[in-house]
This record gives structure tokens, C-alpha cells and sequence, in this order.
């Protein structure tokens, strides 16, 4: 063991002298203009978790507002200038822009381009075996035009108008008349093109994660062994491939009916005392539209977190992930039926009720195979041998997430229930718990679990657990008292409740949750600092860390472009044997043929055996012919 | 001052960093003796059962100790049903999620890590899987079907004698139109004859708005089913009216509706509740506007004769803009003024036809 031990430290050494000389080309095309998959997922990685900061910040202006009603703002003056009114109140028109604004940086810059874009590109050349995605270039394309699309979202928050502020599903009439509100003036004009942008940087970073997906696999990767992170990451491409242009489409329409007099959502209105003259429109097939990807959209987001935890989960129970089948299955059938889930956001919009029907009753369908996917965490801990990394502890987190807030859905989904709760902070508390908090936490999962991949080095252990523990508990301290006020009624989007007698309580409620949220975003900068720290003082990471079986493990601890210095590793396993019976070793990666493993095989693989020498054999006869 | 916070803020941070880095190096010189593999591991296995116990106790206390405060009292027939099959899915869905919380995170602290156990190899169970695959697509298909019931009923068309009222969202305040009591039919509208004094678009060519009249609280009667005909005018509103149960958007371009029965007087809620300033209240739940919070309309039940009492002592639109009479054609202006309670005689005079035209000019 110890030679083994010696002989990697001396691997680490080597490859950190060469490390500097490694990349031929310029500081341009080693960081910025990078073709190379794993610098483009860092540079998703930092842009997300700069629009994490953001919109974090955002979330707890607002929470000031609604937890500490007429506590004096003036103090934020000198950032926030004249959207804190002359008494120290955020101006209400701002409020809603916050909202808006924290809602579209959440879902699309932090979990969708920050989670996918950083995890996406990360592990799927490295765990199928592939130098780098089918195409360097286009993945290329897709940060930049990712970074065009923030740099305009950015800008849009610095106008004196205000940013978009007609809340992330930017319902027309509200969102298509400048009158109607400032921030739908020039602000929506810059979502709108910031969020185009943004589609092309999905499109283009989604058709390159199927194709590598399909085509890139080294020899014996074949679909059934997989690591679930890939068949999560392949499904999410596909949704948002299918579902992205769908958004895109109902963009340009509000384009033309905010900027070219076409009438598509825009019918019988007057406003400002003037009657327009648009008329045929409805704002109805714009909510279709939009929640035709906007329900995706939260696949979108979880999928990939949920492929992260069943990594991390069956890696430090020490055991294989259970029902691996059942996991590919529910995501199958999880993506499939997201395309036909989308109107029950809409059961009170005035949609024919019948719509309604057929909606819940596909909702609750979908209900199952998510279902499916806790039960199958839950017993894969079951027996297993858990270390407590800090990326385990966010997995774990991430499940009780998933539960917590997939269990609300099941009210939402009925649509008889759902009258009631539609648009109160019953919905606010059921989505950041299912889809916020649980896809944020995959995401630092994942970042803690990848880091030493990443940077070459660790992440302090300490404080990623102080970290997990401070945010864990916020996290249900914001959410969890949000479901009473919802039940209560409370409408979500408001300033203040106090023109109501029927909302004019809970306001200890409000202050607790207010702080918590302060709390829980004050934990996030222990783990900026841990980050940034460790990138550059870090521990040295050896080679496998969290002793796993998947393919990345098995590249240098810093992979130049290509990831393998050699040839690239043959696969001859799934990536979940863990504490098989017999093994020497509580782990197997799949680069161990079964023919070397015979202590452990299964009598099934000892038939793949044979199998394995005549592919060894087509090898070397390729190898003559050469 | 902010300076010394600032300062102060800094100093703290600083500290911090040191400790950090001072733990750090600590960590370095202890760690060339080996030690156990994995520091302080089951620590987190006891946290996270700890944090399960602790959070379900407070979770149960709290909706016990609270439950009246979060729990409006409901006002309408479906309220009933609907509250029902909350409460049903509450008990099942608290029932899983305490169950599969407690399980999991018992899990994990049993099976902490443990250098002289190893795990146990269970990659899969079919009847495992089918089991929990088939039983919450049971229950759900239960639920479903119950809600499914229940929303057909909610749905379905009003009947013929429901009290119509029309509510219209604007930026940032409601408004009723009720049907009068002559005709007890809304007159036509156009978003197109919206002006300054008619805010409905009152069509006058159509002999059914001239008894129409506006009201700046809904009122409703006990115990008779009411069909609300909504619209807007400006951008999406949503009409949501918390005690009844009732949400329905209001959308420009089109009429959406919602039906129901209110079951409890304004009086008999300020009995039950024991709060003799009681009002039921309609909110707005579709963001609209900086005024979006602000859209409270008041909502008062009356008994079903004080309602047909408050209904007719109300004036009629167009008594209250007689103006508006140049725009009824002349061959309905008789059957407008006695339909909306102008005195035909004291207007005569108002109506020539020379001052018509001047008007119309």
C-alpha cells in the first residue's frame, strides 16, 4: 500500500511541473478563448456563482422589505440610490424588480447555464471517455454567448427605468406595454435579448452534450454502464434542446407585439386612458407558450443535480446506487411526461376547465417516478458505510429537499386544491424547496465532489461541513414557515400585506424568515472563501479522493486538453460496484476487467469475460494492421 | 459611525481567516501521526437524526399550537370540499414525509461509516420497486380522482338563476357591475367606449346596460349560487376572495368566470370568528403593477332579502351620468331614463333636441 501511496505523490509532483508548460497557446487561448471542456465548465462555474451572489442578494433586499415593513433603508442609498424612497422604503416598483430579477437569475443563469453549463461539460467527456465534446468550438461559442447574455441582463439592472419587473414569467399585457410599468420598458426590452442570447448558449451547449453523449463513449461504455450523472445530463439536453426554442418563439412574438403593433397576446385593452387598438390576441397562449418550456425548465434544473447525488450517494455509502435501472427509468419517464405537465400552472388563467382535467391528472402521473427516485436514495443509504463528506452531506440535504418540497406538489397538482393555493406562498415554499434549494444544493454537491478534478486540489472539509450545516437549517427556516403562510392565503409578489385584515398577520413568521435568509446567504461567503482559497492553497488532491469507480478518476490529477495522456481507458463495468462481496477492495473502477476481479464476479460476468478477451483481441489485430 | 461597523466587520473577518489558517496548520502537524480515517464522521450521522426529530416536534407543535392562525374559516359550499381534500392529502402526504424523513435519516446515522463493517451489496429488487412504484400511483390515482370530481363540479356552467356580477380588474382597483334590477342582464360592453366617466365601456345601444349599475364593494347573498363574470381591462389580474375559496385570473379580451355559494353572512362570520370588525376582502394574486398589493376590494354577504333590499336601492349608471343619455339612440331614450330611474318628466327638458345635438357636437 505504501509504495502505492509514494509512487501517486511522485505523480503529483510530475504532472504540477509540467502543468505550466502543458498548454501550448497564449493566457487568450488557455483561459478565455478556451476550446477545452473543462476550462469552459469553470468558466460557467465562476459566471454562475457570480449570478448566485446576485441574486441572492436580491433575495434578501427583498426579504428586508417583507420581514422588517417600515425598517429604515436609507442606509442602502448609496447603492441603490433612488429605488429607496426619500422615507428609507424600497420603492415599490423596484420591489417587483428584484423579484422578477432574482427569479430569472436563479432558474436560468445560476441552475440552468451555472449547473448544467459547469456539470454538463465537466463530467461528460470525462466520465464516457472522450477527449473533450464533439464540438470545442461550438461549446466555446455557447460560454460566450452565455456571457453576451449576462453581460445584457447585467446592464439591464443598472437602468434608470429599472430591469424587467413584471415577475420571471413575464405575463404579457404587463410585460408587453411600457405603460403599464417602468421596468417593462427598456428593461424587457434587454430580457428579451439577453434571453435570446441565452437560448442560443443552451441549443449550442445542448446538441454538443447528446452528441458526445451518443457518439463519444470510449470502447465498452456502452448506455447501460453509464454513470447516472450522464444519463441525467443527457436527458436535460434533450429537454431543453425540445423545449428551448418553444420559449424562444414566444419571445419574438412579444417582441413583435411589444415593438411591431402585432396583436399576438394583446386583446381589448385600455390603459393610461387609451383604448389600443391591438385586438384578437390572447395572453393565454402566451402562459401555453411560456410553460411549455417553463415546466421542462424545471427539469431542466433538478435532473442534473439528481444525476450528481446518485453519484455521490452510492460513492460514499460505499455501495451501488439502487435500482439503476428504475433511476434511468423515472428520469426517462420524468422527461418525457415534462412536456405534458405544463398547463397546471395555469388551472385558474381562465384555460377551459377541461384542460384542467386531463392537467392534474398528468401532473400526479409524474409524481411516481419521482417518488421512485427518493425511495431508491433512501435504500441505497440503507446499509451502506456513509462518509460524510461535505458532498454527501449536500446530497442528503438535496433529497430531503426533494421530498419536502415534492411532497406540496401533490396539492398544487389537484387542480381543485390548487384554487386555493395558486399564487400564495404555498407555491413560493413548494418550488425553492423541490427546485431552488434542491438543485442548488446538487450543484455544491457537485462542486465540492468535483473540485479536486477541477483544480487539482481539496476543499477544506471543516468548513464545507459548517457551511452545509449553516445553510441546511436556513435553508428550512426560510422555506418551511413559507407553506403556513400560503395556506393562510397570502398572495405571493406583494410589498406589503397591511391594506389586507385578512393578511394582516404572521409578521413574526416573516421576521424569522427574513433572518434566516440573512443567514443562510451570509454561510454562502464561507463558501466562496473556502473556494477561492482552495483553488489556489488548497490541500493537494491525489487521485481518487473519494475512492470512486468512474472513468474521470482514472485521468492524470491534472488533465491537459484530451484528459488522458495515453490512450483512453477501456470500460469494463458499470460504475457502481461498491463493496462488492469478495472484492479486496470496497471499490472496482470500471476500467477493472472482470477477467482480473474473478474473487467478486457475479456468475453473469464471468460470461463476460470471454467477451472481453475477443474485444482485446480485435485490438491488437487492429493494432498489426496499423 | 458606519466607519467603526465597517472596521469592526473587517477585524472580525480578519480573525476568522487567522483561526482558520492557525487550524489549519494544527491540522498539518497533528496529521503526520495517523489517526482514524475519517475525522468526526458520525458526528453528522446523530446531526442529521437529531435535525429530523427536533424539526418534525417543531413542525407538529407548531401547526397544533397555530392551526387557527394559518386556517381561514371557509364561507362557501365547494370551500367545504375542497378544504377537504386539502386536509386528506395533508394527513397522507405528512404521513409519507415523516415516515420516509425518520427512515432516511435514521439511516444515516445507523449506517455511519464504520472501518470494520462493509457495506452491503444490494444493487436491486424488482419486488421492492414495483411495491413503491405501485403504491403511491395508487394513492395518487385515489386523489385524483376525488379532486377530479370536485373540480367538475366547481367548473361546470352556472345555472340560469345564479346571481350574475361582473368584476373588472384595472390597474390598481376592482369594480362590480351588477345587471339591475329591471332586466337582471349585463348590458353589452366595449373596451373601445372606456372613457374618463365610463369605466365599464357601457355600450348605451344596448337596452340591457341601462339599468346596470357599479358598486365599490361586492356584495353577496347568503346561501344563492353567484356567477362572477370576470375581466380586465389593463394587464392579468386575479381575482382571489380567501374565505369563499375562490381564484379566477382576469384577463383582457376575455371573459372568465367562476361560480359558488356563499354560505355565511358577513354577520354570521363576525359571530364565528368573535371579531366584530370582520370583513371578508378580495385580493388581487396576479402580479399587475407597483399597486399590485394594494388591490383590496371589501366583500360583504348579506342575507338574501337585505341583498335584493341593497340591489334596489342602488342607482343605476346612467342615473348617476345622465350625460351618457345622448349616446342611448333616440328610439331607446324613453325605455333608458325608465329603466335606469331618470324621471322622465324632470328630463325632458334636459333631452331636446337642440341641446342633444350641441352635446353630441
Amino acid at each position: 500500500m505504501a509504495t502505492v501511496d509514494i509512487h501517486k505523490q511522485e505523480d503529483v509532483h510530475h504532472h504540477d511541473d509540467h502543468d505550466h508548460e502543458h498548454g501550448h497557446g497564449n493566457f487568450w487561448t488557455n483561459y478565455i478563448f478556451c476550446q477545452d471542456h473543462k476550462v469552459i465548465a469553470k468558466q460557467f462555474l465562476i459566471t454562475g456563482m457570480f449570478w448566485a451572489l446576485i441574486g441572492g442578494v436580491m433575495s434578501v433586499l427583498f426579504r428586508l422589505q417583507l420581514g422588517f415593513p417600515g425598517a429604515n433603508l436609507s442606509w442602502l442609498k448609496p447603492v441603490l440610490g433612488g429605488w429607496i424612497t426619500d422615507t428609507g422604503q424600497i420603492d415599490t416598483e423596484f420591489y417587483l424588480a428584484l423579484v422578477t430579477m432574482h427569479g430569472t437569475i436563479m432558474v436560468f443563469f445560476v441552475l440552468t447555464a451555472g449547473l448544467s453549463g459547469t456539470f454538463s461539460n465537466f463530467l461528460i467527456p470525462l466520465q464516457v471517455g472522450a477527449r473533450d465534446m464533439a464540438s470545442g468550438f461550438m461549446n466555446m461559442l455557447s460560454y460566450w454567448f452565455f456571457f453576451l447574455s449576462s453581460v445584457i441582463m447585467f446592464t439591464s439592472i443598472f437602468l434608470s427605468t429599472g430591469p424587467a419587473s413584471g415577475g420571471w414569467t413575464i405575463y404579457p399585457p404587463l410585460s408587453a406595454l411600457p405603460q403599464a410599468m417602468s421596468g417593462s420598458g427598456l428593461g424587457m426590452t434587454l430580457w428579451l435579448v439577453a434571453m435570446a442570447l441565452f437560448i442560443v448558449s443552451s441549443l449550442l451547449g445542448g446538441i454538443n452534450y447528446i452528441t458526445t453523449v451518443i457518439n463519444m463513449r470510449t470502447k465498452g461504455m456502452s448506455f447501460s454502464r453509464l454513470p447516472l450523472t450522464i444519463w441525467a445530463f443527457f436527458f436535460t439536453a434533450i429537454i431543453g434542446v425540445l423545449s428551448f426554442p418553444v420559449l424562444f418563439a414566444a419571445a419574438l412574438l412579444l417582441i413583435f407585439d411589444r415593438s411591431f403593433g402585432t396583436s399576438f397576446y394583446l386583446s381589448d385593452i385600455y390603459i393610461n386612458g387609451e383604448a389600443l387598438p391591438n385586438q384578437g390576441g390572447s395572453p393565454i397562449l402566451f402562459q401555453h407558450l411560456f410553460w411549455f418550456l417553463g415546466h421542462p425548465e424545471v427539469y431542466i434544473v433538478i435532473l442534473p443535480s439528481l444525476g450528481i447525488t446518485s453519484e455521490i450517494i452510492a460513492t460514499n455509502s460505499r455501495k451501488p446506487i439502487f435500482g439503476y435501472k428504475a433511476m434511468v427509468g423515472s428520469i426517462l419517464f420524468i422527461t418525457i411526461l415534462s412536456f405534458v405537465v405544463w398547463a397546471h400552472h395555469m388551472f385558474v388563467t381562465g384555460m377551459n376547465p377541461f384542460l384542467g382535467s386531463i392537467f392534474t391528472l398528468l401532473t400526479l402521473i409524474i409524481a411516481v417516478p419521482s417518488a421512485v427516485k427518493i425511495f431508491n436514495y433512501v435504500t441505497t443509504l440503507w446499509k451502506g458505510n456513509i462518509i460524510f463528506t461535505p458532498a454527501m452531506l449536500f446530497s442528503i440535504g438535496l433529497v430531503s429537499f426533494f421530498l419536502s418540497g415534492g411532497i406540496t406538489g401533490i396539492f398544487l397538482g389537484n387542480s381543485a386544491v390548487d384554487i386555493q393555493l395558486h399564487d400564495t406562498y404555498f407555491v413560493v415554499a413548494h418550488f425553492h424547496l423541490v427546485m431552488g434549494s434542491a438543485s442548488f444544493f446538487g450543484m455544491l454537491a457537485g462542486v465540492y465532489h468535483w473540485f479536486p478534478k477541477m483544480f487539482g486540489r481539496m476543499m477544506d472539509d471543516r468548513l464545507g461541513k459548517i457551511h452545509f450545516w449553516i445553510t441546511f437549517i436556513g435553508v428550512y427556516l426560510v422555506f418551511f414557515p413559507m407553506h403556513y403562510i400560503g395556506i393562510a392565503g397570502f398572495p405571493r409578489r406583494y410589498y406589503s400585506w397591511t391594506n389586507f385584515e385578512t393578511f394582516n398577520s404572521f409578521a413574526d413568521l416573516n421576521m424569522l424568515v427574513s433572518a434566516a435568509a440573512i443567514l443562510t446567504l451570509a454561510a454562502q461567503f464561507i463558501f466562496l472563501f473556502n473556494f477561492f482559497y482552495s483553488v489556489f492553497r488548497g490541500k493537494k488532491a491525489t487521485s481518487n479522493p473519494w475512492k470512486s469507480n468512474s472513468l474521470e478518476w482514472t485521468t492524470p490529477i491534472h488533465p491537459g486538453h484530451g484528459n488522458w495522456p495515453g490512450e483512453i481507458p477501456t470500460v469494463y463495468r458499470w460504475p457502481y460496484d461498491y463493496s462488492k462481496p469478495g472484492a479486496k477492495d470496497d471499490y472496482i473502477p470500471q476500467t477493472v476487467p472482470y477477467s482480473e476481479t474473478p474473487e467478486s464476479n457475479l456468475p453473469h460476468e464471468n460470461d463476460l469475460i470471454k467477451l472481453e478477451m475477443e474485444d482485446n483481441d480485435a485490438i491488437v489485430v487492429e493494432g498489426n494492421k496499423h | 459611525m458606519s466607519l467603526i461597523i465597517g472596521l469592526g466587520v473587517i477585524l472580525v473577518l480578519f480573525i476568522l481567516y487567522l483561526i482558520f489558517r492557525i487550524g489549519n496548520l494544527v491540522g498539518l502537524v497533528k496529521g503526520t501521526k495517523k489517526e482514524e480515517e475519517h475525522p468526526g464522521n458520525n458526528v453528522h450521522g446523530l446531526l442529521f437524526l437529531l435535525f429530523c426529530v427536533v424539526g418534525l416536534a417543531a413542525f407538529v407543535w407548531y401547526s397544533y399550537v397555530n392551526f387557527d392562525r394559518y386556517v381561514l374559516p371557509i364561507a362557501s359550499e365547494h370551500g367545504a370540499l375542497t378544504d377537504h381534500l386539502f386536509w386528506i392529502t395533508m394527513v397522507i402526504t405528512v404521513v409519507a414525509f415523516g415516515l420516509i424523513s425518520l427512515v432516511m435519516f435514521w439511516f444515516t446515522f445507523k449506517y455511519s461509516y464504520d472501518p470494520k463493517r462493509k457495506a452491503t451489496f444490494f444493487p436491486d429488487s424488482h419486488k421492492l420497486e414495483i411495491i413503491w412504484t405501485i403504491i403511491p400511483a395508487i394513492v395518487l390515482a385515489l386523489l385524483i380522482f376525488r379532486g377530479l370530481r370536485v373540480w367538475n363540479d366547481i367548473t361546470a356552467p352556472a345555472s340560469e338563476q345564479a346571481e350574475v356580477i361582473e368584476l373588472i380588474g384595472q390597474q390598481f382597483a376592482w369594480t362590480a357591475r351588477y345587471p339591475g334590477v329591471k332586466d337582471n342582464q349585463l348590458g353589452e360592453v366595449n373596451y373601445k367606449m372606456i372613457d374618463a366617466v365610463n369605466e365599464f365601456g357601457l355600450d348605451l345601444s344596448d337596452k340591457n346596460s341601462f339599468d346596470d349599475f357599479k358598486s365599490l364593494e361586492l356584495h353577496l347573498p347568503k346561501g344563492k349560487e353567484v356567477h362572477l363574470k370576470i375581466r380586465a381591462k389593463d394587464v392579468l389580474h386575479s381575482v382571489f376572495l380567501p374565505h369563499f375559496r375562490v381564484k379566477m385570473d382576469a384577463v383582457p379580451g376575455m371573459y372568465t368566470n367562476f361560480k359558488f355559494v356563499p354560505t355565511k353572512s358577513t354577520a354570521d362570520m363576525r359571530a364565528e370568528t368573535g371579531n366584530p370588525d370582520f370583513n371578508y376582502e378580495m385580493a388581487c394574486t396576479e402580479i399587475c403593477g407597483k399597486g399590485h398589493f394594494s388591490m383590496r376590494f371589501l366583500v360583504v354577504v348579506d342575507e338574501p332579502e337585505d341583498f335584493e333590499k341593497w340591489k334596489a336601492s342602488q342607482e343605476s349608471w346612467l342615473k348617476q351620468n345622465p350625460d351618457y343619455l345622448v349616446k342611448v339612440p333616440a328610439a331607446l331614450r324613453e325605455v333608458a331614463m325608465i329603466k335606469s330611474g331618470i324621471p322622465v318628466e324632470s328630463n325632458t327638458g334636459a333631452s331636446t333636441p337642440t341641446q342633444t345635438v350641441s352635446i353630441s357636437n
